[in-house]
């Protein structure tokens, strides 16, 4: 009995991790179409009004910040 | 089908805990995360000490690479974020921070080391913790108790605004040190840990090659990937580095000035 539990604990254990990994997955889906979505604007941006690259990319990254926070909320819960 | 790549690979904690050089398991254990702090902070001090030494005129050598990196913060990042005047300030702060990260990342594509420190949390912690204190700081040496207006965005119906300031509270205060923090340590050891696969499948394909010799040609597909991923961690170490720079730009910067 005392080994059956131990092993379904195992079990739970190794489910648990995997799917924190399967959530990760999930979560890195919108960030990713976000930050595709946004990176391309801006290039059609610098693209179209050279002179305003700079500023373009600065907000770029800002964006991209803003976009990255939920894949990375989503990586650090694979963790804990 | 037998799992080769999990029987192979060590436990991945292995990948990132070192021995300590002296103090083990004491509170003043010093191992090569540490090790790796102080050898990034030591060339940094080289690079603007030696390089700031004698100020010729028409520089050269280590006073070229200190001028030129400068140069690049000041201007790419400093002044282009926060304008001229400002962007002068702050250059000397955020120079520092850029090339610190820098250094100590650029260690995951050097032979021999192949370990970037900010991979253990410790580190991009505390540089983002400083980046969110500076920023809480500047933002009530300037504002004033003003500051605390700046968690009300303007233009929004007052009914929502119970479910706005929420939002904007988490979002500034907790969320971006938080993602400051998260978004270093974890390119940083994604990076290393791809690195590693790569190294340790070459390794077994064309120096263990168990199953036979028809393995070493099969190694060679791992050993170019291995090269690229060197060349794309390079530009990860700069672009993490720059990423954290002009973030922290950001922050300051909207701190600077009261939203309207």
């Amino acid at each position: 009995m005392n080994e059956f539990v131990s092993l379904a604990v195992t079990q739970a254990d190794a489910l648990k991790s995997g799917l924190g990994s399967v959530g990760y997955g999930l979560a890195a889906i919108g960030p990713g179409i976000g930050i595709g979505y946004l990176v391309g604007q801006s290039v059609q941006a610098m693209a179209r009004q050279p002179e305003m690259a700079g500023n373009v990319r600065t907000t770029m990254f800002l964006g991209i910040a803003f976009a990255e926070a939920l894949a990375l909320i989503g990586f650090v819960l694979k963790f804990i | 089908m037998v799992p080769v790549l999990a029987d192979l690979l060590p436990n991945v904690n292995e990948l990132f805990e070192f021995r300590g050089i002296f103090g083990q398991h004491e509170w003043y254990e010093f191992n090569k995360t540490a090790a790796m702090a102080f050898i990034s902070t030591i060339l940094c001090v080289i690079l603007f000490y030696f390089g700031s030494r004698k100020r010729a005129m028409v520089p050269s050598g280590l006073q070229n690479a200190a001028e030129m990196g400068y140069e690049t913060v000041e201007q790419q990042i400093a002044v282009e974020v926060m304008g001229p005047e400002n962007g002068r300030q702050w250059s000397p702060f955020l120079a520092t921070l850029f090339f610190w990260i820098f250094f100590i990342n650029i260690w995951s594509t050097v032979p021999f080391v192949y370990f970037p420190a900010t991979s253990r949390i410790s580190i991009p912690i505390y540089l983002a913790l400083q980046t969110w204190v500076i920023f809480i700081f500047v933002g009530f040496k300037h504002q004033g108790l003003g500051y605390f207006r700046n968690v009300v965005p303007s233009g929004v119906p007052k009914a929502l605004l119970i479910l706005v300031i929420p939002i904007e509270i988490i979002s500034k205060y907790f969320i971006r040190p938080f993602s400051l923090a998260v978004r270093l340590f974890a390119n940083m050891a994604a990076g290393h840990v791809l690195l590693a696969v790569f190294c340790i499948m070459t390794s077994e394909l064309v120096i263990e090659h168990t199953s036979g010799i028809w393995q070493i040609p099969l190694g060679i597909l791992p050993f170019f990937a291995l090269v690229a991923m060197t060349a794309f961690e390079f530009l990860v170490a700069v672009l993490q580095a720059y990423i954290f720079t002009i973030l922290t730009a950001v922050y300051v910067n909207e701190s600077l000035h009261a939203e309207h």
